[in-house]
């Protein structure tokens, strides 16, 4: 294989030492990136360079690196998982970018998203709006019923499984100008209203996972549609009407 | 938060009064658009529509009911829309360093807040102008096409009539209320560049914020549906195009006439 020419990068990255501590952009200079390779190789590289010169290496969060656990996150040149549309930052490929140009790397930012460590931010407010209501119960008792015994339409079979390809990195709270998890929140809310499964616990889940987003300090929607664009799942703004509707309706007849 | 119930429990529900009284406001503008279009009726005959229309438009019970129910909306539409605001604020205390939130959204969808407060300051100004001088400012009123007997609310001419206190006097008896002439307020009022410039900024401010706040409002109440989705974003981009046009060439018009 012929030896591709390799790009050069300024990189300024958010580093900060702790949540108490005040952080800052640092500016580092990395060479002969190949264009074949990921961000998050690419930040590998960097972080070797860096521990070479005895510094502390950067601290960003991965695990699969194929696009599915949602790990990773990163605030790329503005957008979050870079400029590319429908990938994850380690989906992300350097030939994306110029050679020559300055990439800004910064953490996803919002109030419900503490920063732990230069990059890594806490999303575990997610996990606790989605254990306020997103799931159902099953009787697993024994005598399990097969999900596939009821009959479910086809188009909304496809619209909940489309909901629930979500995976939860927070890429929409980054993007919203209010940094609102409502994206989130209400494809998981979609996966189950869709679905005759999800009908027993409809109402509560809808007002409890929405009460629990406000209480984490998540923001108000106003309807921009950055979440559906800059969403590596394609989550549709769909779900967020789905859920303002569901809301309306379990509000107006709840107890 | 406690366990908050009522008007505005929920950021969900302070978007749905806001896209309630939106909505509202928005039917508002097209019967205020309607009647303002009879300003570019010319001559005594246009004053005189005008100012009956004036008449009605502030003694017709059902109308007087509508612009209470207008007031309110305004109103809570402000109101709620500064509660929002700061919610949003509050949700992202460091912003980032670089950001480039122009890939993912509109300009109107980023700034209503902005856009709204312009709005709020010109109906302010634009109920000083016009609303408060009809109500109770010093007003001329309005005469027959002659010059010289004074007009009832109900367009009589009452010949050799004097007014006082805005009724008319005639051999020292009360015939009935005068009818005010708000027509040249209104063309008095458009003499001036600068608050014909103001009202042409505000409209501009008007049709970004319906830009936005036209197909938003039916997504927060749920309505999105791949059928009517087009239709929605279509009349919406043409009604905030269309509608504050012509609001903003009523004074112009009026300047240059």
């Amino acid at each position: 294989m012929a030896a591709e020419k390799g790009m050069n990068i300024t990189l300024k990255v958010w580093r900060q030492k702790n949540g108490q501590s005040k952080g800052a952009l640092e500016t580092y200079q990395i060479n002969d990136v190949s264009p074949d390779s990921s961000f998050l190789e690419m930040m590998d590289a960097l972080n070797d360079q860096i521990i070479m010169k005895d510094g502390s290496p950067v601290v960003f969060d991965h695990d699969c690196r194929e696009g599915i656990c949602g790990s990773c996150s990163m605030y790329i040149n503005g957008q979050p998982h870079g400029p590319a549309r429908l990938v994850t930052t380690c989906q992300l490929h350097m030939r994306e970018f110029k050679d020559g140009e300055t990439i800004y790397v910064e953490p996803f930012r919002a109030k419900a998203f503490p920063v732990i460590k230069d990059l890594v931010v806490d999303r575990s407010a997610l996990d606790r709006i989605q254990h306020a209501g997103g799931y159902i119960s099953v009787n697993t008792s024994g005598n399990t019923q097969d999900a596939n015994a009821i009959p479910i339409e086809k188009e909304k079979a496809d619209k909940a499984f489309d909901a629930a390809t979500c995976i939860g990195c927070g890429a929409c709270v980054a993007a919203c100008k209010n940094a609102s998890a409502s994206l989130f929140m209400s494809a998981k809310i979609s996966q189950y209203a869709l679905l005759p499964q999800g009908q027993v616990e409809a109402k509560n889940r809808v007002l409890a996972m929405v009460k629990q987003a406000e209480e984490e300090g998540f923001g108000p929607c106003s309807n921009t549609g950055a979440c559906e664009i800059e969403c590596p799942k394609g989550i549709s703004l769909e779900n967020i009407a789905r859920m303002n509707r569901e809301y309306l309706s379990a509000s107006l007849t709840s107890k | 938060m406690s366990e908050s119930r009522g008007l505005l429990k929920s950021h969900i529900v302070k978007k749905y009064w806001m896209a309630f009284t939106g909505l509202f406001l928005i039917l508002f503008l097209t019967g205020h658009l309607a009647g303002n279009l009879q300003l570019f009726m010319s001559g005594y005959a246009g004053q005189l529509q005008f100012n009956e229309y004036a008449v009605f438009m502030t003694t017709n019970p059902a109308v007087k009911l509508l612009s209470y129910v207008t007031y309110l909306s305004i109103i809570f539409h402000a109101i709620d829309g500064m509660m929002i605001s700061i919610a949003n604020k509050k949700a992202r205390p460091i912003s980032y360093a670089y950001s480039r939130p122009e890939k993912n959204s509109i300009w109107s969808s980023r700034n209503m807040g902005v856009l709204g407060t312009i709005i709020l300051v010109y109906i302010v100004v634009h109920m000083q102008n016009f609303w408060y001088v009809y109500k109770f400012g010093s007003t001329p009123f309005m005469m027959n096409e002659a010059g010289n007997a004074p007009l009832l609310q109900d367009g009589t001419a009452v010949a050799g009539g004097l007014i006082e206190n805005g009724s008319v006097f005639l051999n020292g008896e009360n015939v009935g209320v005068a009818m005010k002439d708000l027509h040249t307020i209104v063309v008095d009022g458009f003499t001036n560049p600068i608050l014909v410039g103001f009202y042409v900024l505000a409209m501009i401010a008007l049709g970004f914020h319906l830009v936005h706040g036209f197909s938003s409002a039916f997504q927060s109440l749920g309505l999105n549906h791949p059928k009517y989705n087009p239709i929605i974003r279509k009349v919406g981009y043409a009604y905030a195009i269309v509608v504050p046009a012509i609001f903003a060439l009523i004074p112009v018009y009026m300047f240059f006439m």
